[in-house]
């Protein structure tokens, strides 16, 4: 069969219980177009090899209880992998193998998963273009007529699902980073409530924030890959004890008589009027279906963005202080403790990392804290009861997903507040720890993909899954980019 | 005693000071596992040996709280007649050290479990409240070794994780005196509780002790310096008293104290500077994202105080009702936990007022001769029990005890053993007695003359003769009537 790896990872995963194609032929063709696919620098480290050693092992028993049975997966490097370079894109890291999996990778393994290998992102997750990797940037399979940044930080991990390089794959969201990779590169990515899936063994960045998540190339994979990984872990304190339904089987077409919300106040300056009519197509896509659309006030809004920006850096600048150079990975030797402290941050971080620990270390500070971080925890809980206002009315919120699409690489790199305000209609779902999924819903006029946003009540990921699948099914979003790079 | 009155003040040139003293006590919890952890806390262990991933703040892992670090917290807060705080909260303290993986301490700083209580200590002027400000939790870190090597310095992580209780009292001490009794006193509490084992030499209880001085009568406090992690009793007295003549000093001269943190050097047993106020580290306290708040149930803490056991204040009291014994007696009886129960062992089986007297006499000197502790006395409760019946029933005089007392150190034997072994029994016949008695009488016939007239002292020379010739087993109540008779 050709073009295997234009599957669907739900199709990929019947046709080998079906033994229409064997875990072999899925490995060895997305393994081909990975290696010629190497221009866009999606992977970090590769497991080709192990891949196609287990998946012709797996052709030997067919385990059909299981729910990625033969699906070659690669992760974000920012989960921890057993034996394989775990770096998240970070000097500081490289070469650092760790001797344990973390909690949700576990999981896809457990289901007869195969890693195929380590993707690129920002450093510590730490950026909105993949820019500010280690490793280099990633380039967007979509191509104006400059190479396009994928978004991030899951940038290596949109790029992949985009260009057939891997199944699907597991990112992880702090203020959008699941979310708009995927509206760069035409793909799903799923951002589950804050404490869905396990943080334990995930390089942390913002502990509050964090959340993994799939990204995948249509709704149904998402559903099946959130049905993985998700649940409780006694190994993080912070992770919910909500059951987990079987979110694919459970996923229907059919939102009749919905209540969907459009907050106004997303309508935000300098939001290109491409997107605005995108969101209005969305918004009659939702009416078509028989939903009940009403616009809806989320007043704080405007406050997400900046809140986000005291909060994301403030837990970063403590998160990152193991990376000292005392017990793993990179060491700048010095004439004493504190020069060797100095001379390996300042090696092994980049600028972008630097800056987030100097916000954070800032808003922290004695004299600062009240003004800062006590105050942005304050507005995170009005931004809360915002979104808990609303859901007394309506049961999804429609948005868009990014205020433009993709852009060109080295576009934004040197104006961080630029960069920071492609979070602006991503973040506020993080503050709120609330589920929210980024569908691709159209074109612009460079022919670039644009996502459209659904955010969800807590723990209320099916009705997001059920409301996003619907939109899918209406709107038939096929990606056209061609194979330019190989 | 109670006549005594507090007495510790300092003499300057221009006055009296009196020393205002506040601990905070870093103790060790009791526990198997670590507090975020399930390391072992084995003290002496081969370094690194017990450091789990968490411990060494490996990329991406996460604390989960040790519940039985938190049960232990709350007994020791209701030993201390605390408040226990059903919300709490677990903050971070940053800062950067090579023995502190994290680069930050898992402590409790707005929200400590446990709020104020307090302690009452005996002294020889009276009793004496000391207020507890709080009690919380918080992760030792790690230990540095500068002198393994001579280019690089080693560090060893089992300590790295372990929980301590941070014990803040409030500045209500007064003398090193009240310090030492203080420190006797929560950790006899703890050891009751079994939630510290209050081992000062591996380090399980250690204070860090804000000093200031102020001129007697004064009510304004001056200015403190906080003494750094002192290890001892001892040592924690002796550099008090250093610290507040040093104050003395400064202030006399027109200087002003600064406030800093210092240290003490135990050779020079003086304190030092170490780093100024300016030059104290910001912390950068924040809630620790990792772990929720903690919220306990009223019931849980309930169950906790119902199941508490019998505490040093209490038993105290029924050992005066119960045993007869006075507030003295029973403070030191009280005050180790092993000791009390070997003191009720013997005193339940013998003589409750005996028991007191041989247990703090010449148990407590051998004991301090050989520096052991009670529960490596080498003589067994049940002995020293039978040894005071024999006493009591009139088979050896105290004196012979003594002797006795001195074989059963040698060999944790029966002492009716002993006392048949050696012939030690008393003699009690009269006859024999008044034989012996003759016999110095009339070979002293001098003193004899001297005491009837009138040097009555001579009385215990004769009795002292008369021991002797008896080799010490004598009645000495016999002797004593007999001889006086004879010598009228």
């Amino acid at each position: 069969m050709s073009e295997i790896y234009k599957l669907t990872l739900c199709q990929i995963i019947e046709k080998i219980k079906s033994k229409e194609i064997s875990c072999e032929e899925v490995t060895k063709s997305f393994v081909d177009r990975a290696v010629k696919s190497k221009k866009l620098n999606c992977y970090i480290e590769n497991t080709f090899d192990q891949a196609l050693t287990k998946s012709k092992d797996q052709d030997k028993k067919l385990e059909s209880d299981k729910k990625l049975f033969g699906a070659p997966i690669a992760v974000k490097d920012l989960f921890c992998t057993k034996g394989v370079q775990t770096t998240a894109s970070s000097k500081m890291l490289e070469g650092f193998k760790p001797e344990y999996e973390s909690t949700v990778t576990s999981k896809i393994w457990n289901e007869g998963a195969n890693l195929l290998g380590k993707l690129n992102c920002d450093e510590y997750a730490m950026g909105s273009s993949n820019e500010t990797s280690h490793f280099g940037n990633v380039i967007n399979p979509y191509k104006n007529n400059k190479d396009l940044v994928p978004g991030g930080s899951s940038g290596g991990s949109a790029s992949a699902v985009a260009a057939y390089l891997t199944s699907a794959t597991v990112g992880t969201d702090t203020g959008g980073s699941i979310r708009q990779p995927a509206s760069f590169t035409g793909t799903v990515g799923l951002k589950p409530t804050y404490g869905r899936c396990s943080r334990w063994g995930i390089v942390a960045f913002a502990s509050s924030l964090d959340q993994a998540g799939p990204m995948t190339k249509d709704v149904k994979d998402s559903a099946l890959l959130l049905e993985v990984i998700a649940g409780h872990d006694n190994k993080d304190s912070t992770s919910a004890q909500n059951k987990v339904e079987p979110f694919s089987q459970n996923l229907k077409k059919d939102i009749k008589g919905l209540k969907i919300g459009i907050p106004k106040e997303y309508k935000i300056d300098g939001i290109s009027k491409e997107i605005l009519n995108l969101w209005e197509k969305g918004v009659e896509v939702l009416k078509s279906l028989g939903c009940e659309v009403k616009e809806i006030s989320l007043p704080h809004t405007k406050y997400a963005l900046p809140t986000y920006y005291i909060i994301a850096p403030a837990e970063a600048s403590s998160n990152l202080a193991r990376y000292d150079g005392v017990r793993y990975g990179f060491r700048a030797e010095g004439k004493d403790l504190i020069e060797m402290y100095e001379n390996t941050r300042s090696l092994g971080f980049g600028d972008e990392v630097k800056r987030r620990i100097l916000i954070g270390t800032y808003v922290l500070s004695s004299g600062y804290y009240d003004a800062y971080y006590l105050k942005a925890q304050k507005v995170r809980r009005l931004i809360k009861n915002d979104f808990d206002e609303a859901f007394k009315k309506v049961d999804t919120i429609l948005t868009p997903t990014t205020p433009s699409s993709a852009f060109a690489i080295g576009e934004n790199i040197d104006d961080p507040i630029a960069m920071y305000l492609n979070d602006v209609l991503t973040v506020p779902a993080n503050l709120a720890g609330l589920p929210a999924i980024s569908i691709p819903a159209g074109y612009d006029q460079n022919n670039l993909p644009l996502g459209l946003q659904l955010i969800g009540k807590p723990f209320d990921e099916q009705t997001v899954l059920n409301n996003a699948f619907a939109i899918e099914q209406s709107i038939n979003f096929n990606s056209n980019f061609k194979d330019w790079w190989m | 005693m109670s006549e005594k009155q507090f007495d510790y003040y300092l003499k300057g040139e221009k006055g009296e000071y009196e020393v205002i003293i506040g601990l905070e006590v870093h103790a060790q919890v009791s526990s198997e596992a670590k507090l975020f952890s399930s390391s072992a806390t084995k003290f002496g262990s081969e370094p690194n040996s017990q450091v789990s991933l968490v411990d060494a703040a490996m990329p991406g892992m996460l604390p989960v709280i040790n519940k039985f670090c938190i049960e232990q917290a709350i007994k020791t807060g209701l030993g201390l007649n605390a408040k226990i705080n059903s919300f709490s909260k677990f903050d971070r303290k940053n800062y950067f050290y090579a023995d502190l993986p994290q680069g930050y301490q898992i402590s409790q700083f707005k929200h400590p479990i446990v709020g104020e209580g307090k302690v009452i200590l005996d002294m020889p002027y009276g009793t004496k409240e000391v207020g507890i400000e709080r009690l919380h939790l918080e992760q030792d870190a790690g230990k540095s070794m500068h002198d393994q090597d001579p280019n690089n310095s080693f560090v060893d992580l089992n300590r790295s994780g372990i929980a301590l209780m941070e014990i803040v009292s409030k500045p209500d001490l007064r003398s090193p005196s009240e310090v030492g009794e203080y420190i006797k006193k929560l950790r006899s509490i703890m050891r009751y509780l079994n939630t510290c084992d209050g081992n000062m030499e591996q380090g399980s209880l250690r204070a860090d002790v804000n000093v200031s001085v102020r001129k007697k009568g004064s009510k304004e406090f001056g200015t403190r310096c906080e003494i750094k992690n002192v290890n001892s009793i001892k040592f924690m007295q002796q550099a008090i008293d250093f610290e507040a003549r040093r104050q003395i000093e400064v202030i006399e001269d027109g200087k002003s104290i600064d406030q800093e943190t210092r240290l003490f050097d135990t050779k020079k047993q003086e304190t030092r500077s170490m780093r100024s106020k300016e030059d104290a580290h910001d912390y950068r306290y924040f809630p620790d994202p990792d772990l929720l708040p903690l919220q306990l149930e009223e019931s849980y803490i309930e169950n906790l105080k119902k199941d508490l056991p019998e505490l040093p204040d209490q038993k105290k009291q029924r050992l005066i009702s119960e045993f007869k014994l006075s507030s003295y007696e029973a403070s030191v009886i009280i005050s180790d936990q092993a000791v009390s129960s070997y003191y009720e062992e013997v005193a339940k089986n013998s003589d409750y007022k005996l028991a007191a007297t041989w247990l703090m006499g010449e148990l407590f000197a051998t004991l301090n001769k050989e520096g052991k502790e009670i529960s490596q006395s080498p003589v067994s409760a049940k002995n020293l029990a039978k040894m005071i019946n024999l006493i009591k029933d009139g088979t050896i005089s105290g004196k012979i005890a003594k002797t006795v007392f001195e074989e059963m150190v040698k060999q944790d034997a029966d002492p009716g053993k002993i006392v048949e072994e050696k012939g030690l029994k008393q003699t009690s016949d009269p006859k024999e007695i008044e034989k012996i008695i003759d016999k110095i009488l009339s070979s002293n016939q001098d003193k004899v003359e001297q005491y009837k007239s009138g040097k009555d002292k001579l009385f215990g020379f004769f009795v002292g003769q008369v021991m002797k010739e008896m080799k010490g087993k004598g009645n000495p109540g016999m002797i004593n009537d007999i001889l006086k008779n004879k010598l009228k």
